[in-house]
């Protein structure tokens, strides 16, 4: 569905992060970050492993705590607002998890199906049409009866998005949605991310690291580098980017192994630098 | 979200008033499956003249009501669709399975010139 239902002042960007940090124990892994995702905006986090894509992902979705910064989500702040509120929004913000995340005990159906039972008070005959309506829409008609392991590795992230979608989000997160996938199941999936930015107008974050999935579908992208961003444009103009983390990263230019003898003694000895910047 | 109904003839036009969305929209089921199953009505003709927005789940309502319409051998109608109505319902390639009407005139003249086809 088009995202008609407004729940801040029209203005307010879908997402607004400011000055975002998050750690695990002593370790920062993202370090007062900034950015903004407008309405109907398809943006892409990029970055290689261990850049804090992932955690950043996890944060705006309510899974870690930042430990200092804000986030605001429709013009909300979601860090401070209280639970309930909190719950209420969440309910505007659909996940699609890097591997499905499936019940393998529940039908394909009962899996789309599952956030409407738990949190609205639908009949169950709405539930159904909902569910089969939103199979449809990720070319899945057909399939509600299916086991998630009777379905290829494809059919299993478009269920997904399915559920993703059955509460009618205002915000899509995906995780990786191309991981795993060959590249034809892969640019499938692609579409499937481009038919649903242009026909419901909805606000998508995309995290993942596949270069050709990411020219295709953002209108902006971010590029994380260990825990801060270095670019922050259009895929146009990110592409004639000569700073020089962002050309290591389009041109896939790998890490030297080890930055010195000495650095690498450091390592092996416990003596290293700690990693918090 | 507000609704009631009216009478003209043999039809009985059902009036929306705001958004139905997956919160308010057992009430709307609730009204039609009333209307054609217990008061067992010729034609029901929903105004959607003030509906914004509709969700998916207020679409179901609308495609339940159909059915139990379609099983009744009863009539049908939309009319009044707002510009974002018409196109969730062109997104969920509904729009041509409903009876779709410009305005009520036409609604309650039953066919002389859908426009959902």
């Amino acid at each position: 569905m088009p995202s008609g239902k407004e729940s801040g002042a029209p203005n307010d960007p879908a997402i607004a992060v400011r000055n975002l940090r998050v750690q695990y124990g002593q370790r920062e892994i993202l370090h007062g970050i900034n950015f903004e995702a407008q309405a109907g905006e398809t943006l892409v986090i990029l970055g290689g492993s261990g850049s804090g894509k992932s955690t950043l992902l996890r944060t705006l979705v309510g899974l870690e705590k930042p430990s200092g910064g804000e986030l605001w989500i429709r013009g909300k702040n979601f860090a401070s607002m209280p639970e309930n509120e909190r719950k209420d929004l969440r309910k505007k913000m659909g996940m699609s998890f890097q591997g499905g995340a499936l019940f393998g005990s529940m039908t394909v159906g009962e899996n789309v199906a599952l956030p409407l039972r738990e949190h609205t008070p639908l009949d169950e005959s709405t539930i159904e049409i909902v569910m089969r309506l939103k199979l449809d829409q990720v070319g899945l008609s057909g399939f509600e009866d299916y086991m998630p392991a009777q379905l290829s590795g494809g059919m299993k992230k478009r269920a997904a998005i399915a559920r993703a979608l059955a509460m009618d989000p205002e915000i899509l997160f995906f995780d990786e949605p191309s991981a795993g996938l060959d590249p034809i199941i892969a640019a499938g999936i692609d579409e499937l991310i481009l038919k649903l930015k242009k026909a419901f107008r909805i606000t998508i974050l995309v995290v993942t690291h596949e270069l050709a999935s990411a020219f295709l579908i953002a209108d902006r992208m971010i590029l994380l580098d260990k825990g801060h961003i270095v670019a922050n444009e259009t895929p146009e103009s990110i592409q004639k980017s000569r700073e020089p983390r962002v050309r290591q990263f389009l041109d896939r230019i790998p890490e030297p192994e080890v930055a010195g003898e000495i650095d690498y003694l450091q390592m092996l000895t416990g003596e290293s630098p700690p990693l918090r910047r | 979200m507000q609704i009631t109904t009216r009478q003209f003839e043999s039809a009985t036009i059902v009036d929306v008033v705001g958004d139905i969305t997956l919160y308010n929209t057992p009430e709307v089921r609730k009204m039609l499956l009333n209307l054609l199953k217990e008061k067992r009505v010729k034609r029901v003709i929903v105004n959607l003249e003030k509906v914004k927005y509709i969700d998916s789940a207020g679409v179901a309502s609308l495609v339940e009501g159909l059915k139990v319409s379609r099983e009744m051998k009863s009539g049908f109608a939309l009319f009044g669709l707002s510009r974002m109505t018409r196109e969730v319902l062109e997104l969920t390639r509904l729009l041509k399975v409903f009876e779709v009407y410009e305005t009520e005139a036409e609604a309650l003249l039953g066919g002389s010139s859908p426009t959902g086809a």
